[in-house]
């Protein structure tokens, strides 16, 4: 299958090795990769702001981008629903109406394609470790993903998953997270304390944003967990 | 009536008429009324019932524990009497208040107590001394544990809410499988011939949590809640 | 005055700083979530339960003014008098004027959102008369002078001890730790209330249009003493409350109490259908019903968000809110906290004095999945940070917002960008977390990820140069 992957702008700057294993599992896999180089940012800053003219300048460019994707695989849950749920709100009455809506119906995100497009459980990972997983909330609100990412850490060899008590929100929010960003630290706080209290060595997520807040938040804290996106651990051996 | 302030039903009425012009938007989440069954179905949803009247009754016995409510299936009305004096023999009463019916006359005729009957002219003072308000019941619902009440089945709207413990006494076949069932119920009684001012569910003794999550019994209304079934 | 939204960031920052009262609150919180996944897994199947509940208030809202004119039939029918409020102050005026011209001389109120809305209380003292909260809730905060917390668990964040001292110091009772004594002196304090008064007020949850009644839903017994003891009683509702039908209730009582508190059903849930009828026993002689506007239309006039109309302020959303449980329920300065309350205040209150309220959220839509009628709320709160960008962009937001789209539009420049990127953050820890920090609303509490130097785009030239070398 040629698949187009959809890096997100801070996938691109801070976690390139995010990008680089997805593709490199997926090649594995036998598929095709392309990588659109025309994408920069999806719009979802402007557009969670209330800019939504703004927003559209720069998703119109994705539009573009994957004017001519066959399937369209992202590896976080918050951009991947960029396109698929809120795109189709931001280009409503517009002329690019029916280009969003084929582009969200064409839209994955990497567990879930993985497991449900491709049909994908076990990758033939190792990993010797004690981890929990976060779901991203719009991975797991918008997109519904909740047992995908886990059918795939069931498989992966060593590892053993423990689950938070409260399933919530790491506080991240985009924008919010420096509109207030007091609120946005005492979520990551209550996060943080439920992740510590599973006892993990690492928590891993399948949307790199929210774990930009976690590490950021435990380092500053001084806290020994690691974050890992659920393809670094996919694609240990 | 108040002649100073003005009524504005006519331009309310107005302004619902002009915001409706738009039909509402369908939303992510949104379902259709024709995707929604008609609500005589609403049983499929809601907590499930046995369909025999041993099972409702079980189920009923399960809920007063659970709500802390006591509950007693009686194998007469003697029975039923007989646990009453029990209790104001227990907790010295000296007055019970009751209503007229049929059933709450039979078993206060055989009562040791005194006697308020709480009917026209009572006089709420004196209710407010009872120890017990003693009432019959529209219906008792087996799915939730609750009395259903109202005026003509089970005396004034203070007689069930104001002494510190409510006694309801009812036969078996009040009991009724959930509460569709019982609005079923209440509209067969009385849509024709007008409804009760007042219609009551009375889930447990009266609660609160409001301090820490902690549940306290007696907030305001009965502390105490008995239901007797009697054959 | 000063601005809403100044008062909110204020309190945030005090708040969010308390981690004792937070912890505590969560803790409640979580004691609540608890019980109602219990009584959830009771239903065979909430989640359709949902949708049904939904579709009713659909139909009552999209046709209000079919159902709001028939329950004003009924219920007048029965001798009920039905007064139509637009505005607060019509409301407040009505009820105020009733209550000089029966020469009231006590009132005891069971729990009611709406006269915190319309501030009836203190209307109410500015005349003169006593006005008694008789929810224990609500009536430790009316001792407070202090508005109620969350709309179901009014003093959800006081301990104990800080009720005894209250009891102690305004009523004059014995410092107790014990929740049961505290609720025995509420209780025999409220006692004499209720006998006094000669007019009660409440709220109501429902109103059922087809037989003109009110519907009460309690724990404490409390609205039940208000509305039979009193001759008049008055009750205050938002139009938004009508149910077409009486069975609708089968429905909605057990959600309610299962969403609003964890309970299959709550203590006490009462139909009102009238004053006390011939051949009833009890009852108040005179029955008021005072159904407010006050803005409900003008969200109604919004086809977008009309289904916030659906609430039936069961508080769930707040339950499971993670910005409520951090910010608590004062810091939102309106009468509707949390999520829902960040939707329907701008509509209320003027969208540019509360659309920070729809801003302070991380949209984790922890609320839309909790509420029982199925409100888009996590959504409604972008439209509402839309329709205020919209109506009056901040300038420098708009500003911000445009140089982000130009550049976005420009791959190549965006990707000189992302290569500069590195070098700005090698000088970053001179000024990092100080005033000079450009990122000092993220450094403040939280590192810095660092930028690759080898973008993924960097990553894909590479691996593209080495595939079409092997293919070759």
């Amino acid at each position: 299958m040629k698949i187009s992957i959809f890096i997100p702008c801070f996938i691109n700057q801070f976690y390139p090795q995010v990008g680089s294993q997805m593709v490199e599992l997926l090649e594995r896999l036998g598929h095709t990769i392309d990588y659109p180089e025309g994408q920069t940012c999806c719009g979802q800053p402007a557009f969670n702001s209330g800019y939504w003219d703004e927003s559209r300048a720069a998703a119109e460019k994705m539009l573009e981008a994957f004017a001519d994707a066959e399937v369209v695989v992202s590896p976080s849950g918050s951009c991947g629903a960029m396109f698929k749920v809120f795109y189709n709100d931001l280009f409503k009455d517009t002329p690019q109406q029916k280009a969003a809506k084929a582009l969200s119906d064409r839209t994955w995100e990497l567990s879930d394609f993985l497991v449900n497009k491709l049909g994908v459980t076990d990758v033939g990972a190792r990993f010797d470790a004690k981890i929990t997983f976060h779901d991203g909330c719009h991975s797991l609100r918008e997109l519904g993903i909740h047992d995908a990412p886990r059918l795939l850490l069931a498989n992966v060899k060593g590892l053993e998953l423990i689950e938070m008590k409260y399933p919530i929100c790491c506080g991240f929010g985009g924008t919010f997270a420096v509109k207030y960003p007091e609120i946005s630290a005492a979520m990551a706080e209550v996060k943080t304390d439920l992740i510590r209290e599973t006892g993990a060595d690492y928590v891993v997520s399948n949307d790199s944003s929210c774990l930009m807040h976690i590490q950021g938040y435990m380092d500053r804290r001084k806290i020994n967990v690691r974050s890992l996106h659920l393809i670094e651990v996919l694609s240990k051996q | 009536m108040s002649a100073t302030t003005t009524d504005s039903r006519e331009s309310i009425f107005a302004r619902i008429r002009e915001a409706l012009t738009n039909p509402a938007t369908p939303h992510h989440r949104a379902v259709h009324p024709e995707n929604v069954a008609p609500e005589s179905t609403l049983k499929q949803w809601l907590p499930a019932v046995g369909s025999t009247l041993d099972e409702q009754i079980a189920l009923f016995a399960e809920n007063c524990v659970a709500l802390k409510a006591e509950f007693k299936a009686c194998s007469s009305l003697d029975e039923a009497v007989a646990h009453i004096n029990q209790l104001a023999a227990d907790n010295q009463w000296t007055k019970i208040a009751t209503h007229h019916s049929e059933l709450t006359d039979a078993v206060a005729s055989k009562l040791s107590t005194a006697i308020y009957h709480a009917d026209e002219t009572y006089d709420k003072l004196v209710l407010e001394t009872c120890n017990a308000g003693l009432t019959g019941c529209e219906a008792l619902v087996s799915q939730t544990g609750s009395v259903c009440i109202t005026p003509h089945a089970s005396g004034g709207r203070s007689l069930s809410i104001l002494p510190p413990h409510h006694i309801v006494i009812a036969r078996r076949s009040q009991i009724v499988a959930d509460l569709p069932a019982t609005y079923a119920l209440i509209k067969e009684r009385y849509s024709a011939s007008g409804y009760p001012s007042f219609i009551s569910f009375s889930t447990g003794p009266s609660r609160t949590g409001d301090i820490e999550r902690i549940l306290v019994l007696g907030a305001h209304g009965p502390k105490r809640l008995t239901v007797l079934l009697i054959p | 005055m000063i601005a809403p939204k100044k008062l909110f960031k204020r309190d945030v920052v005090q708040n969010t700083a308390d981690v004792p009262r937070r912890a505590f609150v969560r803790n409640a919180l979580r004691g609540y979530e608890a019980k109602r996944d219990e009584n959830k897994a009771k239903f065979l199947d909430w989640q359709s339960a949902r949708d049904v509940a939904s579709e009713i208030k659909f139909e009552g809202i999209n046709h209000l003014d079919k159902y709001l004119k028939q329950f004003a039939q009924n219920a007048e029918a029965r001798g009920t008098k039905v007064f139509f409020a637009s505005t607060a102050a019509q409301a407040r005026d009505y009820i105020v004027n009733l209550a000089r011209e029966k020469n009231v001389k006590s009132i005891i109120k069971s729990k009611t959102m709406t006269s915190e809305e319309i501030h009836l209380n203190d209307a109410l003292e500015k005349e003169g008369f006593g006005v008694v909260e008789s929810d224990l809730g609500e009536f430790i905060q009316q001792l407070r002078k202090e508005p109620p917390y969350h709309f179901v668990f009014p003093c959800m964040h006081l301990k104990r001890d800080e009720i005894s001292s209250l009891f102690h110091d305004k009523l004059g009772s014995e410092p107790t730790n014990s929740p049961e004594e505290l609720t025995m002196i509420a209780r025999r304090f409220l006692r004499q209330k209720y006998i006094q008064a000669d007019m009660g007020i409440s709220g109501a949850n429902f109103l059922v249009a087809e037989t003109g009644m009110i519907s009460i839903t309690e724990n404490e017994g409390n609205a039940r003493l208000t509305t039979s003891l009193p001759k008049i009683h008055v009750a205050i509702v938002g139009i938004e409350k009508v149910l077409p039908k009486l069975e609708d209730l089968a429905l909605f009582l057990p959600m309610l109490g299962t969403a609003g508190c964890g309970q299959e059903l709550t203590g006490y849930n009462t139909q009102i259908g009238g004053p006390r009828q011939p051949g009833e026993t009890d009852g108040p002689e005179e029955f008021h019903i005072v159904l407010l506007d006050n803005n409900r239309t003008a969200l109604l006039a919004d086809a977008e968000q009309r289904d916030a109309l659906h609430c039936i302020r069961c508080g769930a959303c707040l339950n499971v809110c993670p910005v409520f449980k951090n910010v608590g329920g004062h810091t939102y300065g309106t009468t509707y906290a949390g999520p829902i309350g960040s939707v329907i205040t701008p509509h209320l209150r003027g969208l540019q004095d509360w659309k920070h309220l729809s801003g302070a959220s991380s949209l984790c839509g922890a609320c839309s999945e909790a509420c029982p009628v199925k409100i888009d709320i996590h959504h409604h709160l972008l439209q509402n940070r839309r329709n205020a960008a919209a109506e009056k962009p901040v300038w420098w937001e708009k500003a911000l917002w445009i140089g982000f789209a130009f550049l976005m539009r420009r791959p190549f420049l965006y990707y000189l960008m992302t290569k500069a990127a590195p070098f700005g953050q090698f000088f970053h820890p001179l000024i990092k977390a100080t005033a000079l920090d450009p990122f000092l609303a993220w450094t403040h509490s939280r590192e810095c990820p660092a930028s690759a130097t080898t973008t993924f785009k960097d990553y894909w030239k590479q691996h593209k140069k080495q595939k079409d070398a092997a293919s070759v």
